[in-house]
């Protein structure tokens, strides 16, 4: 068959097989999670951030915000949660922690490790998700009267997923 | 007991990973947590209480010694109970006894109405879970 003028070839590089497997690896996590009851709605283990805490420590901010967004996106996808509210403040959370990794990975090294990337993004995570939910689906302060829950669960799970994201970039030499 | 060894090198191959800033960093996590924990779910308390009669302040009681309060009213006396924290009517002259009913009233915001007697109580605070309540 010969090519038409109208057909594009896509070469993926080695570049997009990794983010695609680092991906693939997040959206399992995050679709596995959804599965695990929980007392409150937003108060999650969040087990897909240790595979962008490994994509940063190992390949850079760019990469794993690559893979952060693709988990946010499909993982929205295959839960049926597309373009509906969960999914929003998934996409707020995802953005700001990102932003908090980008500023948190230039951190002196020998001194903030993976377990200080974690906990921040955490912390910026719930804090993007409360500016949407504040702004948007529920226009009144009071869910901050949740703020102290959220830091709790961000405190646990960021240093909780640190130390597991430590420990896979120990084993493989990262 | 033969397990403590175990987990406490189980601990401490975690407790590895965490780097001197990293202490910091959880450590400042725990502040804002009991700080947020603080400012935001102590707001509640009342410290005083406003009895209005005919629509003008009767009273304002502070909510530190029990005391009672008779307010007179169009039917009669309304009286009002104070008690370190909270306040109630705890008699009416009104044909329902609405007011009397809601019991006691523990935070900031809470009112209760005697329309009939035309007396009310409301607790204040400095931070209020909600403007007003009406029923």
């Amino acid at each position: 068959m010969t090519p038409s003028a109208t057909e594009i070839e896509l070469r993926p590089t080695a570049d997009d097989h990794r983010i695609a497997r680092h991906a693939a690896a997040a959206i399992v996590l995050t679709v596995a999670e959804a599965a695990i009851p929980l007392p409150l709605p937003g108060v999650k283990p969040g087990l897909a951030n240790i595979v962008t805490l490994v994509v940063l420590a190992r390949w850079g901010w760019r990469e794993a915000a690559w893979v952060a967004l693709l988990r946010v996106i499909v993982g929205s996808l295959v839960l049926g949660q597309f373009l509906a509210p969960g999914f929003f403040l998934s996409l707020a959370g995802g953005l700001a922690s990102l932003v908090a990794l980008g500023v948190s990975m230039h951190l002196p090294r020998r001194v903030f490790g993976p377990v200080s990337h974690s906990v921040l993004a955490a912390f910026a995570h719930f804090a993007g998700q409360l500016v949407v939910a504040r702004i948007w689906l529920v226009p009144h302060d009071g869910v901050f009267y949740l703020v102290p829950v959220f830091a709790l669960a961000a405190t646990v799970f960021g240093l909780v997923n640190g130390l597991v994201a430590a420990r896979l970039l120990e084993a493989r030499g990262g | 007991m033969s397990r403590g060894p175990a987990l406490r090198a189980w601990l401490a191959a975690w407790a590895r990973h965490l780097r001197a800033g990293d202490l910091l960093v959880l450590a400042l996590a725990v502040g804002v947590c009991i700080a947020s924990a603080l400012g935001l779910w102590q707001g509640g308390r009342p410290d005083k209480a406003v009895i209005r009669a005919g629509g003008k302040v009767f009273l304002e009681v502070d909510l530190s010694a029990p005391r009672i309060v008779e307010v007179p009213g169009p039917l009669g006396r309304t009286r009002i109970e104070i008690q370190p924290g909270r306040a109630r009517v705890a008699a009416d002259p009104g044909p329902r006894q609405y007011c009397v009913r809601q019991g006691w009233l523990a935070t900031a915001g809470a009112v209760a109405i005697c329309a009939p007697n035309q007396v009310s109580l409301a607790l204040a605070g400095r931070n209020a879970d909600y403007d007003s309540l009406s029923y």
